[in-house]
């Protein structure tokens, strides 16, 4: 048998239908849905009578509208918002899918609570209307996004219908210098291929830097994978994915536990396997880095200063100058001089335990610098009672930072969590775009221990002086 | 779905790269339950000022790219993210192709279920039509998808690649949800399969 990446592994096992032209049907094991991308593929379903092919794999929950402040429970103030989550409660109860509604503790993002609840599981095609489901790939899964009329397509069929992407590995080798992060890395890889680099490309993400990640480093590189223009990005999964899947509520038990171990330990790249591309970058390399433009492919080390638009070529020179002109930033000023306005903790990038303990260990003992708005929003509910548990939601408010409840909140501003004209925030979200957090909002995207160094200077910082 | 098979239109030029889907639509618009009426928030903070009032210069405000049905712009048109609001509303404001060198997948994969035509030329192909763009009504690009080919109103024609299946679906306006209903019987069979070989899934 011809060597396989682990790509190749996954869609050969899915494949439910191949026409001659290669067009295939690929069969999903796992079907995520929100509010916000979801309403009109049901209202499809409706208009042509056709119903949900496989209730028991389809798993929804609202996030991207749902307010994150404590008096949530007294309902949605904006009628528009509220229709979206409602329409979601009803559709849900309506097909009879898996349904967390707002006042379910286990509430939170989708990519968030697919892992927490054992639903994600390694060699599963997982989709959803939403292009951070690449963070699924972190479990050796293969996990991307689709529209809204392919979400409609697999509710009604279970299938996607798909041609095979080219296979891409990119290898962090070594081991990373203290302060340095999966976020880092993920910011890393992106600012070294372009935002296009992997289009096309299914990544597989490899190495020590990668294998020595925990389940919430891999979920966080994998995330932003689609930043990088990568549909999926994935891990071979290993002990710390069985490690982390065991003894979930949606995980198999017994003999079927021991079953899906034995298919699970198969699913890795052949030694010889081939690459349509490959990218190497050194763990040693890697340094603390933020995001100075408008494009997540706009990263530079802390310890950088501003560009200017001729630093770059061809269509980028443009880019760059709305980007620094829209940044309100000089060229040539040392990023770590930059003042921030706000601080956003939280996202389906870094919204989990991990992250808030990385923001805890920096913000223990120290306060928010004065006039600054900071704010934690948890991943899930779970996650907001595993902090509250460990001590962590007290050091947060200690150090003058909102604790909130769970959702997408600033990350995309659907909810009332926006930025204003010209605010400038440090974020641990994914995206950095004009407008994504709010019209006129100013975006810096770094790790969340990044973003509670800023929150304690009131600057863009180098975590590494404050451990 | 509407059928595409030949387009002749003006072109509006949008010569940035990386244009994302929260600019093409931004979030607040995505709040709808419904797949129409988005065309007027097309692009909405690049076209309207904070006071709601058009922005002159804005390619689409200008009195000549009003009526455009065709888009000519930079490197990885829509990427970010998968919200189809991005497509809808293109198609809304009246769009039906869009023309870079390269797109984003998930964005590329949604305007063909919506009747909208992505069209990857080559960089220096795209330089001679933004060109062309640039001179608003007096010059109209036609489209022919059968043909696969691009026509200047300088008669210049560039040729490009599109997906069998997917080119064969626009040109009938295809369901493709009914195309794989046609289907059931192999899922049934695959469904079966993988339920002895992975019944944990």
């Amino acid at each position: 048998m011809s060597p396989k990446t682990l790509y190749d592994k996954i869609w050969d096992a899915h494949v439910a239908h191949e026409a001659e032209d290669g067009t295939c049907l690929l069969y999903i094991d796992r079907h995520l849905v929100h509010e916000v991308t979801s309403p009109q593929a049901f209202e499809g379903l409706r208009m042509t009578n056709r119903t949900v092919r496989a209730p028991d794999k389809t798993i929804a929950v609202p996030d991207h509208n749902v307010p994150t402040t404590l008096d949530r429970a007294k309902g949605i103030e904006n009628p528009e918002s509220r229709i979206q989550v409602e329409a979601l409660d009803k559709n849900a109860a309506d097909f009879g899918i898996h349904y967390y509604p707002v006042s379910d503790v286990r509430q939170g993002i989708v990519h968030i609570v697919g892992p927490e609840q054992g639903w994600t599981l390694p060699g599963m095609t997982v989709v959803c209307g939403d292009s951070h489901t690449a963070t699924h790939g972190a479990f050796g899964a293969l996990a991307h996004g689709i529209g809204t009329s392919e979400v409609e397509h697999v509710l009604a069929t279970q299938t996607l219908i798909q041609r095979k992407g080219k296979n891409m590995k990119v290898e962090i080798t070594g081991k990373l210098r203290p302060g340095v992060t999966a976020k880092d890395i993920t910011l890393s890889v992106i600012g070294a291929t372009g935002t296009a680099g992997g289009t096309g490309y299914v990544i597989e993400y490899c190495g020590e830097a990668i294998r020595d990640l925990s389940m919430e480093g891999r979920m966080t590189v994998c995330n932003m994978a689609i930043e990088g223009g990568a549909r999926a990005g994935l891990i071979a999964p290993d002990e710390k994915t069985f490690e982390y899947c065991k003894g979930r509520p949606h995980a198999p038990k017994g003999a079927q536990w021991e079953a899906a171990l034995a298919w699970w330990k198969t699913l890795y790249s052949d030694d010889d396997a081939h690459w349509d591309k490959v990218i190497t970058l050194k763990g040693e390399d890697i340094a603390p880095v933020v995001t100075w433009g408008t494009s997540p492919e706009d990263v530079l080390p802390i310890t950088a200063n501003v560009p200017a638009a001729s630093d770059f070529t061809g269509g980028k020179v443009d880019a760059a100058q709305r980007s620094l002109d829209y940044m309100g930033l000089t060229p040539g000023t040392p990023l770590s001089e930059v003042e921030i306005d706000t601080v956003f903790i939280g996202s389906c990038t870094n919204g989990r335990i991990e992250d808030l303990r990385a923001a805890a260990a920096i913000l223990k003992g120290k306060k928010v610098k004065d006039g600054l708005r900071a704010m934690i929003v948890p991943g899930s509910g779970l996650v907001r009672a595993q902090a509250e548990e460990e001590g962590l939601a007290d050091i947060f408010k200690e150090a003058g930072f909102e604790w909130r409840l769970a959702g997408c909140s600033m990350c995309l501003a659907m909810n009332p969590d926006q930025l204003s004209p010209g605010e400038r925030c440090a974020a641990t979200s994914n995206r950095n775009f004009e407008g994504r957090q709010g019209r006129g909002g100013r975006t810096h995207l770094m790790s969340p221990a990044m973003a509670a160094a800023a929150a304690i200077t009131g600057k863009l910082t180098d975590v590494r002086e404050m451990m | 779905m509407e059928k595409f098979e030949k387009l002749s239109g003006i072109a509006a030029p949008m010569p940035m790269i990386n244009i994302d889907t929260d600019m093409i639509i931004p979030k607040q618009f995505l709040k709808t339950i419904k797949r129409s009426g988005l065309g007027v928030n097309l692009f909405d903070e690049m076209r309207y000022g904070d006071d709601g009032k058009e922005i002159p210069d804005f390619v689409l405000n200008k009195p000549q790219y009003r009526e455009a049905q065709i888009l000519i712009a930079g490197d990885n048109f829509g990427c970010g993210s998968s919200r189809e609001h991005a497509p809808w509303a293109i198609k809304d404001f009246g769009i039906r192709c869009v023309i870079a060198p390269s797109f984003a997948d998930i964005f590329y994969n949604n305007c063909f279920k919506n009747g909208i035509l992505p069209i990857a030329l080559p960089q220096e192909q795209v330089d001679v039509l933004m060109k062309e763009a640039e001179k608003g009504a007096n010059a109209r690009v036609e489209i022919d998808l059968e043909a696969q080919t691009v026509s200047t109103s300088d008669g210049e024609i560039f040729a490009f690649e599109v997906d069998a299946f997917k080119k064969h679906c626009l040109l009938e306006g295809l369901d493709d949800i009914g195309l794989t209903m046609e289907k059931a019987a192999s899922i049934d069979a695959f469904e079966a399969k993988a339920a002895q070989a992975r019944p944990w899934v």
